[in-house]
């Protein structure tokens, strides 16, 4: 994640609408980056400090590679985490990471729209309900 | 191996793939489902799940930095984006419904093109004039871009957008299927079909891979596909490594160092496909 040189003759223009925008979904990318490994590390800090026997017992690594009792639906990572659950807590982070593409796509909806381009907002709109679709689409047990 | 051993290699394997795919161009993906699953005996649907947690760090980390610097074209992003979404949905839907022995045969037939493409040099006549595309025009997506080796503003002209849609779903359908970036066919969609200039290409590509990956993440997630435990250290590790790996980019003899890695990459992809074609 480097910086824009200072000299950079088309990212410089502090007046341009479109590098406003570039610079709004940039900051949106790099803070959900950040904020959901964040939290990963959190949980993975809250589940070894909960798990005494995670550090020197090796009966429960199947368990974990391969269970599927994990939280895989909103509800379930919401109430594991309000339980303290530090799968849930991380799985809290899995959901902002995959959803910092998603606030992405939205944030550009807007910024189309205030530019009055109204194809690129029609085009926009159907990529952010593609992504909501695929969440419909895995619950539907595909 | 108790869970905090097997956390830390899992973080240090991913670490390395994150390195090698960065150096490489590739993304940390192809390189760290072989290492989870032929390494760590991870389940191939948990190693997927976790791969594309982990692309959708890598590339959202690498495109705000190029979005900054007007390197992606946004435009061309979106109208791709299309096609590379309703690609990962359709290729993420099927991944739950063909057996684990096709995920390992496909994955090392993937694994094996991509390393063969790094084998070609792209020596495409960049001046020759580029066809006029209505779709291009309309939509308007050419612009400009600096390029700091030379300081110069280098403004391009886009073109056959149509076939540029078919090839990015094509691109999400692998993304979708397999959970890597499929950065690799994206650039070259743009690259050699659109003709946009290299850097922007794989600008835009990094740009468009997290939106991609979060509509394949969307099915495996919901589908309990992504296994915290797993996805923890592997999310982590790529991104450190991937962001050191772009550090050196610049300071490495890269032909040795590609033509090294060609060969480890054609070496695993051979593992993987013998992995699936014995467990058929």
């Amino acid at each position: 994640m480097v910086n824009v040189p200072p000299n950079h003759p088309l990212a410089i223009d502090p007046h341009s609408p479109v590098h406003k925008v570039e610079i709004m979904l940039s900051m949106i990318l790099r803070t959900g980056v950040i904020a959901s490994l964040a939290i990963i590390l959190a949980g993975t800090i809250v589940r070894f400090a909960h798990h005494h026997d995670y550090l020197d017992s090796q009966s429960q690594l199947d368990d974990l590679r391969s269970r599927e009792t994990f939280p895989h639906t909103i509800g379930a990572v919401l109430t594991g985490v309000g339980q303290g659950r530090s799968d849930a807590i991380i799985a809290v982070g899995l959901l902002l990471l995959i959803a910092t593409p998603v606030i992405r796509v939205a944030v550009s909806i807007i910024a189309f729209a205030y530019e009055r381009d109204l194809v690129f907002v029609l085009l926009t709109t159907f990529v952010l309900g593609m992504l909501i679709l695929s969440f419909l689409l895995g619950r539907a047990g595909g | 191996m108790t869970p905090l051993e097997f956390t830390l290699l899992a973080f240090v394997l991913s670490i390395a793939a994150g390195f090698v795919g960065s150096l490489l161009g590739l993304g940390g993906g192809i390189i760290v489902i072989p290492a989870l699953t032929l390494l760590l005996h991870v389940n191939i649907r948990f190693a997927i799940g976790a791969s594309i947690i982990s692309v959708i760090a890598t590339s959202s980390g690498a495109a705000a930095a190029y979005v900054r610097e007007h390197m992606s074209n946004l435009r061309v992003a979106m109208f791709l984006e299309i096609a590379t979404t309703t690609g990962a949905i359709s290729g993420a839907y099927l991944s739950g419904h063909i057996r684990p022995a096709a995920l390992f045969l496909i994955f090392g037939t993937v694994m094996a093109l991509s390393a063969l493409q790094m084998l070609r040099h792209n020596e495409r006549d960049s001046t020759a004039p580029v066809p006029p595309d209505r779709i291009a025009n309309r939509l308007r997506l050419h612009d400009r871009y600096y390029d700091p080796n030379t300081g110069q503003v280098v403004a391009y002209r886009v073109t056959h957008s149509g076939l540029g849609l078919i090839l990015m779903y094509l691109a999400g359908g692998v993304s979708g299927l397999l959970g890597v970036g499929s950065g690799a066919m994206k650039v070259l969609a743009m690259d050699l079909a659109m003709r946009l200039p290299f850097k922007v290409s794989t600008a835009t590509s990094n740009f468009m891979i997290g939106v991609t990956a979060a509509a394949s993440a969307g099915v495996y997630f919901a589908r309990g596909d992504i296994n915290p435990f797993i996805a923890a250290p592997v999310a982590a590790g790529v991104l450190g490594g991937a962001l050191a790996g772009s550090h050196l980019l610049g300071r490495i003899d890269s032909a040795r160092v590609r033509g090294f890695f060609i060969v480890v990459l054609l070496i695993i992809a051979a593992e993987m496909l013998y992995r699936g074609y014995a467990s058929w």
